[in-house]
Parts: structure tokens; sequence; C-alpha cells
């Protein structure tokens, strides 16, 4: 074996590495906040008037949260637009990549495979706008601190390297199936040694490490928001906060 | 056919003018420019009867971050809150008093990020690592959140607009009550909880004095009316406990002796407690401890009485805070199911029922509008009940424009503990959206069903010289009400 093997066999080490770490610290990451949130009592009923009465209501309330951002859309539209799309294309995207990591793909994965590539050249203008509306505007500019810019800088950059390897510097899709395939299925391979294919796979482990960490979190934070997720109940049945009776009174 | 469409067509205008937004011009950032106006600080006296230190306790910084650590094991919409803000700033245009004055913190997300910051600091070092804001716990930061935690007025209304419903009155609750902890609070609250647990009620009326303006009040209704109409005190067997705000005895008697009518008509027993006669808590604005005791003095009441139901008057966060007495206090099954009841529930229903004989032309001389204060509407469910007893008892309702009612509804600017005159400034700035809401629908009579506000608003009219009467949703059943 010759010394440059040698170095890609480390290297290609270290990134497969890097990829179980951050898929670790992704999955251990969520799951303890998520745990924390369950475990985390909630004292009173602080629901958001008027509310659903029942629990398929609040299911639907939550739903709606989730797919069409409602009371964005009242506080600001141009916002709702440029948030709903920029979502929007994150989860096509997303949709998209599962054929990297499925065997058989999917046949809807392979049907929205025309719109979810569209989507990933879409990206970077609804990303665009949420950055120059963070230097736009005073009142974004005072709230926006470094992990904003970098959110969507990183994001930014994961969609363009994707962009690249998908369609401008193309990388063997044969290789990379084998690649991810391997890492899913515990029997790891060199990835293709593409080095804007390397860049785009490391910025993608970035951003799962960065993921619990961070404000990325209200994608899983939602379903725990108290004033979205009770019924609006107030007056009955009695709502019980176990730690009322340690809250001594005379 | 064509008369049609253009009656169609009209109507939909009209539809669209009753129902277009206000536009309220946005201020740009004007950092500090609030920053001056600080609430004066506690009082020894006052701490101490309420539990709390009577002074900065040693070690405070350690001690607010022992709290914060605490009220995070206790408070899920605290610690979800702390974490999931995407600091979109969709919530930034929505604070009255960031309207009003310019104040960068007094855009709800900067005002949550002051204790975010501190969250970052000692429990979140991933986003400090990456350059996210972060700050110990210090006597700068200990000033931001004096004054900034204090220009909050726990509406709620920035939750509306946030996509994850952040309630920012959960953060302000949060830090007041760290605040707190360590010896900290305002002179305003602390001292209206401390009268509570002396005389009773937040204006400190002794016993005699209720009494004697109940007299007073009666005398006043056999002039009006020329029957015999009582406002009972601590009558022992009485149907129904009234808690009402004491300011209804002192201030705003229209509406107590609306409720004495109201009462008298139906032929109901009622009586007021000399021992609990507030029904506003404000607790509710310092901890949960004093909230928690201020609203069992109720229930306590409600018992040595023997009444068969407690109802609370027309008061906001008195019914922010009754809609949690059966958690805090409960349970309430010694009293006749539903609990709790706010007048206006109670009073919306029997209209309903045709309980009373009403004259609407004597309200003829009023255009009402209708301000929906924010922890009966908000936070309380109460939306349609006070509108309907406005419409059983006047021809003359207007709506102020959709974005400034219901749970869009605009704060007065003096609610959570900001009713006092050192921060006048603050609270003109606040109710600055509301009086021009108000100003856009011509009218001259502000019903609204909170002493708090009613309280504020007379000032903020005067001061944005908005020619409108501030008064009771009762009043005008009063005024309607044939006996």
């Amino acid at each position: 074996m010759n010394d440059a093997a040698m170095v890609w066999n480390l290297v290609a080490a270290l990134i497969i590495g890097f990829a179980y770490l951050s898929a670790f610290v992704l999955v251990g990451g969520l799951l303890l906040r998520l745990a924390l949130y369950i475990q985390t009592p909630v004292p009173l009923k602080i629901v958001q008037t008027p509310g659903p009465k029942s629990a398929p209501g609040v299911v639907a309330r939550i739903a709606g949260d989730v797919l069409i951002f409602p009371n964005l859309f009242q506080a600001d539209r141009l916002l709702w637009l440029g948030a709903w799309v920029f979502h929007a294309c994150l989860f096509l995207i997303l949709v998209r990549h599962t054929r990297y990591f499925l065997y058989p793909v999917p046949e809807l994965v392979i049907d929205w495979q025309t719109i979810s590539v569209y989507a990933g050249f879409f990206f970077p203008i609804p990303a665009l706008y949420l950055f120059w509306r963070r230097l736009a505007s005073s009142r974004v500019l005072y709230i926006s601190g470094l992990p904003d810019y970098i959110t969507l800088i990183l994001l930014t950059a994961i969609a363009s390297t994707g962009m690249l390897v998908h369609y401008f510097a193309r990388v063997y899709l044969v290789d990379v199936k084998a690649f991810t395939l391997g890492l899913v299925t515990f029997a790891p391979v060199p990835p293709p040694p593409h080095p804007i294919f390397i860049v785009h796979f490391l910025l993608v482990c970035a951003l799962l490490i960065w993921f619990p960490f961070s404000k990325l979190m209200h994608a899983g934070g939602i379903f725990f928001s108290p004033t979205r997720n009770q019924i609006d109940n107030v007056l009955y049945p009695r709502y019980v906060n176990k730690w009322n009776e340690e809250v001594r009174v005379d | 056919m064509t008369e049609k469409w253009t009656d169609f067509a009209a109507t939909a205008l009209a539809w669209r003018k009753t129902n277009s937004g206000l536009a309220i011009p946005i201020p740009e950032v004007d950092e500090g420019v609030a920053a001056t106006m600080v609430c004066h600080p506690s009082k020894a006296k006052d701490m101490k009867p309420i539990a709390l230190p009577t002074e900065r306790v040693p070690h405070w910084q350690a001690r607010a971050i022992e709290k914060l650590r605490e009220l995070l094991t206790k408070y899920r919409g605290l610690q979800v809150y702390l974490d999931i803000c995407a600091q979109c700033g969709a919530c930034a245009d929505k604070c009255q008093f960031y309207l009003g004055t310019g104040d960068p913190n007094n855009m709800p997300v900067a005002r949550a990020n002051l204790l975010r910051k501190v969250y970052r600091y000692y429990f979140k070092r991933a986003e400090k690592f990456l350059g996210g804001d972060a700050e110990p716990f210090n006597e700068q930061v200990l000033k931001e959140w004096y004054t900034y935690f204090y220009q909050c007025s726990e509406c709620r209304r920035c939750s509306v607009f946030c996509p994850y419903g952040i309630d920012t009155a959960e953060i302000t609750m949060a830090a007041r009550e760290i605040m707190a902890a360590i010896g900290v609070a305002t002179k305003y609250v602390t001292e209206v909880v401390a009268k509570v647990y002396e005389r009773g009620n937040n204006l400190g009326i002794p016993a005699p004095a209720w009494i004697d303006n109940c007299q007073f009040l009666e005398e006043e209704l056999k002039t009006e009316t020329g029957k015999d109409i009582r406002l009972p005190v601590d009558e022992v067997g009485a149907d129904v406990l009234l808690v009402m705000p004491s300011a209804d005895n002192f201030a705003n008697t229209d509406t107590m002796m609306a409720y004495a009518k109201l009462f008298y008509a139906l032929g109901i027993s009622w009586t007021t407690s000399t021992y609990a006669n507030e029904g506003g808590n404000f607790g509710l604005f310092l901890n949960y401890q004093n909230m928690k005791k201020v609203n069992k003095r109720i229930l306590d009441a409600a018992r040595q009485l023997k009444v068969k139901r407690v109802i609370w008057g027309e008061c906001g966060h008195a019914w922010r805070a009754a809609i949690y007495t059966n958690t805090l206090n409960g349970p309430m099954d010694f009293l006749d199911p539903p609990h709790p009841v706010h007048i206006c529930q109670f009073t919306a229903d029997l209209i309903k029922r045709g309980a009373f004989k009403i004259d609407k032309s004597a309200n003829d001389d009023l255009l009402i509008t209708y301000h929906d204060p924010c922890n009966v509407a908000r936070a309380g469910s109460l939306l349609e009940e006070p509108r309907a007893m406005i419409r059983a008892t006047c021809n003359r309702f207007v709506e102020m424009p959709r974005n400034t009612i219901r749970e869009k509804t605009f704060c007065c600017g003096a609610g959570g503990g900001l009713l006092t005159d050192e921060i006048m400034p603050i609270r003109m700035a606040g109710g600055k959206p509301r009086a021009e809401a108000c100003r856009s629908t011509g009218a001259n009579y502000l019903a609204v069903p909170c002493a708090i506000c009613k309280a504020q608003l007379p000032e903020v009219m005067k001061h944005w010289k908005v020619d409108a009467r501030v008064g009771g949703v009762h009043d005008l059943l009063s005024r309607a009400m044939v006996l």
C-alpha cells in the first residue's frame, strides 16, 4: 500500500468516525432534551385562548402549527412566506435524501424526485431572504446573534454543496449509496473520493451535532409548548399540579 | 338583480371597514430609551409579611442561579421557551411597550433574551461556545431584569403571534420569582400583597370603612331607585360570595351598585367578605407561594360564610388567578359547580334566559366599544360573554379594529403590577395602541370588565386626548335594567 492510499484510508476512517459521532450526539442529545421536556411538570393551565376544547382539537392545532405556521401568518405575511418556503424546501430535500439510506427506495421518494431537486436549487432564495431580513430591520438586527447567522450559513452551504455534487460536479451515485448504506448497516466503506461531496457530508454531520444544543430544537420543542398543547378547559376537570403541595402557605 | 349585487358589495365593504386592522406605526429601535423608567424598590416592612428577604441576600448571584435551576425543573414552559426561540422577531412589534417606547428590550424576544443569556451562560454552554449571547448574573444584568421585567405586563399578546406560542409572561414571572428570592421586588407589588394579608384587600380598606362604603352605596341606590337594595357584608349562609376588586367598593362604585341591583333583581342572597374582599391577586406578579396564599383567603372565606358559590367580579388578574384556584387551593367541590364563575358568565347566562327586564334605550346616549382585558380574554377565555351583555343592554355597540381586540387585544398598559405612578411614562406609552384603537371607533364609552384597566384607561384617554369615558360592563346593565 502506498502512502497516498494510507492517508486516504485514514481520512476515510476519520470521516466515518465523525459520522457515527454526529449521529450519536444527535440521537442522544435529542432523547435527553425531549426526556427533559417530558419529565418537567406543567404546573398551571396556560393555554392560549380561544383554544381547542378536546384532545383531537389539540392534535389539530399542533399539526396546523407544524404544517402552516398560522401564528406567523398573523404576525408578518412576508416572513411567513419566507419561513414556510424555507421549511417546505428543507422537508422535500430531507424526503429525497432518504433514498440514500433506504433500499429499495420508496415509491413516494421516486415520485417526488423532480420537485425535490428543484427545492434544492430554490432553497438558497428563502435562506437568503431570512438572512437579509436579519440585517434589514433594526428590530431583527438587534436580536440576531452569531448562532442565528451561522445556522443559516450552514444550511445554505449544505444545500449549495449538495446541488454542486448533484448537478455541476457530479459524484458517482453508486459510490455514495454504497457509503451511506454501509453506514446505516454498520458495515462502513470509504466515502467516494470527491472533495465537494466530503465537504457536503461533513457539514451535515456538523449540523446534526449542533441540532440538539441550539434553537433548531424548535423542531421538537413545539410539541411541548404548553400554550399550544393544552386543552382549553380551565374550569373543569380540576387540573392538578404535582408540586403544589410542596408550596406551603401559612 | 343588480340591486342585490350592489347590496352585497356595500355589505362587503362595510364588513371590510369594520374588520380592517388598525395601522399602528412601528418605531425604530431606540436603545435604552426606557432604561430609566424604573419602579421604586420594595420596603422591608412589606417584604417581611410576604415571606421574602428584607434585603439583598448574601451570595445573591449563586442564590439566583440556584432558583433558576429550581424553576427549570418545575416549569416546562420556561424550559422549553428558553430553548426553542428561533429569534425570528415575529413578536418584536407586537408588544404595546415596544410600540410605545421603541426600547429594544421591550420587544418580547429581547426581553426574554435578558433571561436567556443568563440561562445560556450557566446551563447551555454549547450555544455560548458558538457565539451566542451569554452573560453571568451580575449587578448590570440584575438592573436590566429589574427594569424590563417590570415593564412587561404579562399580558401574553406576543404569544399569539409566536409560531411556537412562546409565552413571555412565563419568562417574566420566572425572572420576577428569581429576583424575589434574592430580595429584589417592587414597592407597589409587595405593598399590595402585604396589604391583602393585613386588611384583606389590595387597597388596604379596613373592615369598618368597607362596611361604611357599602352602607353609603345602599343609600345611593335608595335615592336612585327608591328601593331597599342591599350590599351585604359578612353574611353567613348567603348563596353567593362575591369577590370583586376592592376598587369597586371605593372608586368604581357604579359597578359595585350594578352588582347589588343585579342580585336584587334576581332575588339571590349574596355577600362580600371583609376577610377576602379582593379578587385581584398580586401574588401572580411575584411568586407562586404568594399567589397561592392570596387565593386561599377566598376559599377560606367561602367556607367560613358557608356560601354555595363564589363569583369573581369585574377584574382581570383576579380571573387569571381564579382559573388557577382549583389547582392551587382546590378541590373546590364544597361549592356548587361550575367553578370558578366570572360575573360576566353568570350575568350573560341569565340575560340569555330572560331574567331581567331591560330597556336598551337607556344607553342610547352612549356609543359603546369594548376593551378586552388581557387576563379576561386572552388568559381567561371570556370573549363572548361581555359582548353578549353589551349587545343585550345597548343599541349602539361598535368593535375596535380586529387586530386590537379578542385574543389580539392590547393590554391597557398597567397590568402585571405596573399600575404605579413612578413609571407613568411607560404606562402612557403602553396605553397608546389602545387609545388609538378607541379613537378610531368614535365611541364615547369604553366598557371594561377589569379594575386595573378602569384605573389606567381614563389616564390614558386623557393623555392621548381621546374623548371616551371608561366604565364597567355591568354599569351598562345597571343603567338599562328596569326594576
